[in-house]
């Protein structure tokens, strides 16, 4: 079974102009020791999916899932305080904005000795002991000095790392983390994925990773959920996603990729994602899609086979060609 | 930070010259002078007149006046009284501690009641309560202070009989020699039983017509300090740890939201101070304030020159203060620069 389980999930937002769906229609399923990779432009809708699972969303969003199962439990059906037990401890995350993300006016050791408090009950010296090793398994120098440290004393990638202490503080079993390193400069980046990369081997915790880089996909993620504008375009094992694609947004985003491209310019996926407002009747991607049929334009697509990476296309590609007969079948 | 206060400090000493020109003027504007207050309109002898006048210094010119009123300010000296002939400093210091008494208890009220009346209305933005409070806190912000005063006097001690009408303390009841001049404190000491609840239920009214003011202006200011807070990413990271939202939104959030609020709080424990001189009076609150205003109605310049100085170097050090409380709880201050 798997330890995260979540099947058909859409999230609404309730806004001035009606209401507004961020997710629509997404699976997400998540093994042990997994490593899932969720990947999509701006505004498709990673953040809200995640922030589902761990029920931080406003109280302007409005959750429905066929399925929402973590380690066996229902999380629909959980109550909010049984709820809280579970976030914090055995899901933990950590966000795109390190810097603004921990508390300003508390020291780096309160902050992760609170979690350990509120979850382990530890008393004061073991959280010292604890929060000490936490800052040494994450890679802080002088761990000692930095326990009273606040926030603002530390830089991005410190303070990243900092949120990640804080997140496995207590052995999460599932840690998502959202862009954990797109707000850092390029060295940086790289350090922290290896960090987290590293923490998954030793810790055997599952991992999933937000990310608009396919190059951070290609290198740390075992499966890859697409999306685009909340939809889920594409999930399949990475390796056979990097071999051939079958949605045409997914062929196109490795187009893009510099080490992919062939000509002397790299190639784009013309036009924007749509907006909040654009109500498209049809396939949300038919406006940017070369392929698109009228058909396309009009009536959503259904979803392809688990073989052609469950696309949700009316002509997936094989070997980049797009195939006619394959949904009728 | 030690640099940044002594600076701030220094700044204040233009503010201080510019006060004692302003009140030695403002005071000489007012038509009347102590020696015409003392004589009334029995009339005595012109020679008798120039001999007062004489003893008071009002017969030199008046930039003699100002500039002795400066050098003896300068050596700390705030003059005598020409009513009670005490030194105005000694006067000043009898009074003071009941006027402390009265702000400081008002500013308690108003915080007691405003940051948690703020912050939940900032959780709870949009709703009823929400509205109710904001619609309510506009009326208390513009509360003209002495009707406020009348009125809670004619309401609430004179037709319900619930509180006394003016004092600190029942004086027929209780009697005592004050030690600390804080009735609250003193009437502890005294060892009489019901003394403090008695101080306590003269309190009530005072605190209530002068907290009115600062406690809308903390219960707004804490409402929009939070809702800018509760969206913060850290308010979101103290949810994912799995807090309860008691602790999300009374540590957390309200930690942060607090900063500006300090500031507000700080300004109006020196505001209070001179809003005093109202309550005090309707109240026949033995504090400075009522003292000041019996001292223009008898011209007595020395104890308005040296009331006024003093009272503005007390609220001028209390912002001063307030600034050091805010670089103490604000870490980023704390550590910077
Ligand atoms: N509280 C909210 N109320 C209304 N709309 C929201 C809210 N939060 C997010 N949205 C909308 O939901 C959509 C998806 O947002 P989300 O944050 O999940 O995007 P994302 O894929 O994480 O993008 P990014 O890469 O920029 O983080 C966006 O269009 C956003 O405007
Ligand atoms: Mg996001």
């Amino acid at each position: 079974m798997a330890l995260l389980d979540i099947r058909n999930l859409s999230v609404s937002f309730a806004t001035r102009s009606g209401a507004f769906r961020a997710v629509d229609s997404v699976d997400v399923v998540v093994d042990s020791n997994e490593v899932l990779g969720i990947v999509g432009e701006s505004g498709s809708g990673k953040s809200v999916a995640m922030l589902a699972v761990m029920g931080l969303l406003p109280w302007t969003a409005t959750v429905t899932a066929d399925a929402m199962t973590f380690d066996g439990r229902d999380l629909r059906t959980l109550g909010t305080r049984e709820r809280r037990r579970i976030i914090g401890r055995d899901i933990a995350m950590i966000f795109q904005e390190p810097m603004s993300s921990l508390n300003p006016c508390f020291t780096v050791g309160f902050q992760i000795g609170e979690t350990l408090k509120t979850h382990l009950h530890m008393d004061k010296p073991a959280r010292r002991a604890r929060t000490l090793e936490l800052l040494e398994q994450v890679g802080i120098t002088d761990p000692e000095r930095r326990l009273s440290a606040f926030p603002h004393q530390l830089s991005g990638g410190m303070s990243q790392r900092i949120m990640i202490a804080m997140a496995i503080a207590c052995r999460p079993k599932l840690l998502i983390a959202d862009e954990p390193s797109t707000a850092l400069d390029v060295t940086i980046q790289a350090q922290i994925l290896d960090l987290l990369v590293a923490l998954r081997r030793d810790t055997g915790m599952a991992l999933v990773l937000i990310t608009h880089d396919m190059g951070v996909i290609a290198e740390t993620a075992e499966q890859v959920v697409v999306q685009y504008a909340g939809r889920q375009v594409e999930q399949s094992p990475t390796r056979e996603l990097f071999r051939d694609p079958h949605h045409p947004y997914t062929f196109g985003l490795l187009a893009a990729l510099p080490e992919r491209a062939t000509g002397r310019r790299l190639p784009a996926i013309a036009g924007v994602v749509p907006g909040q407002f654009d109500k498209l009747p049809g396939c949300t991607f038919a406006p940017r899609c070369p392929h698109a049929s009228d058909l396309c334009h009009s009536q959503v697509p259904p979803r392809a086979p688990a073989r052609l990476g469950k696309a949700l296309c009316w002509t997936p590609l094989v070997n980049g060609v797009p195939q006619h007969s394959a949904v009728a079948s | 930070m030690v640099l940044y206060f002594l600076k701030r400090a220094a700044l204040t000493i233009p503010t201080f010259f510019a006060l004692m020109f302003l009140t030695f003027a403002a005071i000489r504007l007012v038509p009347g002078d102590p020696v015409e207050v003392r004589v009334g309109e029995r009339g005595i002898s012109p020679e008798r007149l120039a001999q007062f006048r004489h003893e008071l210094g009002l017969d030199q010119p008046v930039w003699k006046q100002f500039f002795d009123y400066v050098w003896a300010l300068l050596h700390g000296d705030f003059g005598t009284s020409v009513v009670t002939n005490e030194k105005v400093l000694t006067e000043f210091f009898t009074l003071f501690p009941a006027t402390v008494e009265l702000s400081l208890s008002a500013i308690l009220f108003a915080v007691m009641i405003g940051v948690p009346a703020g912050a939940i209305a900032a959780v709870k933005r949009g709703s009823w309560y929400d509205q109710t409070l904001m619609s309510i806190s506009v009326v208390g912000f513009s509360m003209p202070i002495f009707w406020w005063g009348l009125l809670l006097i004619m309401l609430v001690a004179e037709r319900l009989h619930l509180t006394p009408v003016s004092g600190r303390i029942d004086l027929i009841k209780f009697y005592f020699e004050p030690v600390t001049g804080f009735m609250l404190i003193d009437s502890v000491l005294s060892g009489q039983k019901g003394a403090l609840l008695d101080a306590l239920h003269h309190l009530v009214l005072p605190v209530i017509v002068l907290g009115t003011v600062p406690l809308a202006t903390i219960a707004r200011m804490t409402r929009s300090s939070m809702l800018e807070v509760l969206g913060e990413d850290y308010v979101r990271t103290a949810r994912a740890k799995g807090l309860s939202p008691f602790r999300v939104i009374g540590l957390h959030a309200l930690r942060n939201a607090l900063i500006p609020v300090v500031t507000v709080i700080g300004l109006s424990v020196g505001s209070s101070m001179a809003g005093a001189v109202l309550t005090e009076t309707i109240f026949s609150w033995p504090g400075v304030g009522k003292w000041l205003i019996e001292a223009i109605g008898r011209r007595d310049y020395p104890a308005l020159q040296g009331g006024v100085m003093l009272i503005s170097a007390i609220v001028i050090s209390v912002n001063l203060l307030v600034d050091v409380i805010y670089g103490v709880i604000n870490p980023r201050i704390r550590h910077g620069r």
